[in-house]
């Protein structure tokens, strides 16, 4: 379970404050496909960026009882100088495993080939968003946070991600955030739209959907 | 409550250790010799000091031999100067890393400050080994007295490199005047004179900087009796215990501020 409670988020700008999250407070159950639907700068990332861990609130508390993914799709964690190889070590090491057991995995399913042993700063975009991706795979979560999966590669490469994802880890807990609503009906179970600060929960994606249109 | 503690500090040793490996690799790559670098760099820069000062005929004006003089007052430098300035500005770098949740701002900083003090023990230790087996200089006369003083030291770089860190980043004005800190520090620290030759009023003042305690007493523990020392490891334990607790403030607080691409 992950639960939030009465979570505020507010960055200060050369303006004065700028509240992003007002006083969201959400359950998620093991299991939970929860999409959630949001504009640009509604604070889908931020979002994300709390409930995994990496950035903190400003107020309420965050309680998590089962593993956590960093944002998925996401190519920037990684050292430009060290090779890909080197990074996927890191960060095996970091939460805890034996990177020799997954190296063909991640090696396999990135199709860097030789690449692997290159600077990351020398990836392309894509090269970067297969390596973030394999390496994303290769530890397992409970729970996935997705940000955006339509960010990664070309669509072969991206049918072959949602195979990984959604279908041989169908049974985990997801938090996919998007502005697109077609992803977020095809393989959610829970919908919410982010507006202003606020999650309104819908039961059905159409009624989500419809909500969100209203804005658009 | 233990058992999360437990799970909290595997964790954090997980999390540095994998730092460490990276900045190794990062810093010194996998050419030529590669990690050596870490002792080489340090064990080079007091080398270079001790002969310098040997070459000027500094071992003719003082019953001190120059070269162990060198050698302990230059090392002690290396330990708080480079880990206060390797942690200054270190976040920026790393920023992309803490896109992991279980990379925090302090392991950052601990992973820096273990590499550059073990590198400057390492190097202090090989150039003492070297150099009294040789006979360019005599065995150290207390090496435990030597070695407490030196761990005193290295606590001392571990408090000043939290600070140092933390205030880089909190503070624009402080990442541009450390540097002048450091510079006029060095001569100050103890690393170039024994307190003993100073006038009395000067001993009052230098006395306040902890690392001067921290070089007398390495220095004691190397010439013995050979001239009086000054060190009070109470007060040195006392002020980096102080320090200490200000830098995880700190540290806490430059947490907070982070923000992520």
């Amino acid at each position: 379970m992950i639960e939030l409670n009465e979570i505020s988020k507010t960055y200060t700008t050369q303006s004065g404050r700028h509240h992003v999250l007002d006083h969201i407070s959400l359950t998620i159950q093991r299991g939970d496909k929860l999409g959630i639907l949001g504009r640009n700068g509604a604070g889908k990332s931020t979002l994300i960026r709390i409930l995994s861990g990496i950035e903190p609130p400003t107020s309420g508390r965050v309680t998590r009882r089962m593993t956590i993914s960093w944002p998925l799709a996401f190519a920037g964690g990684f050292q430009g100088s060290l090779t890909g190889i080197d990074n996927f070590k890191f960060i095996s090491r970091v939460y805890g495993i034996d990177y020799r057991s997954k190296l063909d995995f991640v090696d396999d399913f990135s199709e860097l080939g030789k690449f692997m042993r290159e600077p990351v700063k020398r990836y392309s975009s894509g090269m970067r968003a297969r390596l973030a991706f394999a390496i994303s795979m290769a530890i397992e979560f409970d729970c996935y946070l997705i940000d955006e999966v339509s960010a990664v590669g070309d669509s072969r490469f991206r049918e072959k991600c949602e195979n990984e994802l959604f279908l041989k880890r169908g049974d985990r807990t997801m938090i996919i955030v998007s502005h697109q609503p077609e992803q977020i009906r095809q393989h959610c179970n829970r919908f919410c739209v982010l507006e202003k600060g606020k999650i309104i929960n819908f039961d059905k994606a159409d009624s989500a959907y419809d909500y969100y249109a209203q804005w658009q | 409550m233990n058992a999360s503690l437990y799970r909290a500090l595997s964790i954090q040793r997980r999390v540095v250790g994998a730092l460490l490996l990276r900045e190794v690799v990062t810093r010194y790559g996998r050419h030529n010799i590669g990690a050596l670098w870490m002792v080489a760099e340090p064990m080079l820069f007091t080398l270079g000091i001790a002969t310098l000062w040997y070459l000027a005929g500094l071992h003719t004006m003082s019953a001190i031999p120059v070269v162990a003089f060198a050698i302990t007052g230059y090392s002690s430098v290396l330990t708080w100067r480079n880990s206060a300035n390797r942690c200054s500005k270190a976040i920026e770098p790393n920023l992309s890393l803490m896109y992991h949740r279980n990379v925090q701002v302090i392991d950052i900083f601990l992973s820096r400050i273990i590499l550059e003090t073990v590198g400057a023990s390492a190097s202090f230790l090989i150039l003492t080994l070297l150099f009294a087996s040789i006979g360019v200089m005599k065995w150290p006369a207390d090496p435990l007295l030597a070695a407490i003083g030196w761990l005193l030291l290295c606590w001392f770089a571990l408090a000043l490199g939290l600070m140092a860190g933390s205030l880089s980043e909190l503070s624009e004005t402080f990442g541009r005047i450390w540097h002048v800190i450091t510079y006029l520090l060095f001569p100050l620290s103890g690393a170039v004179f024994m307190v003993h030759w100073l006038p009395p009023a000067a001993q009052q003042a230098v006395l306040w900087l902890p690392m001067v305690h921290g070089v007398e007493m390495v220095r004691h523990g190397y010439f013995g009796n050979v001239v009086p020392t000054h060190e009070s490891p109470f007060y040195l334990a006392t002020a980096n215990l102080t320090l200490t607790l200000i830098g995880l403030a700190l540290a806490r607080e430059t947490a907070k501020r982070v923000q992520l691409e």
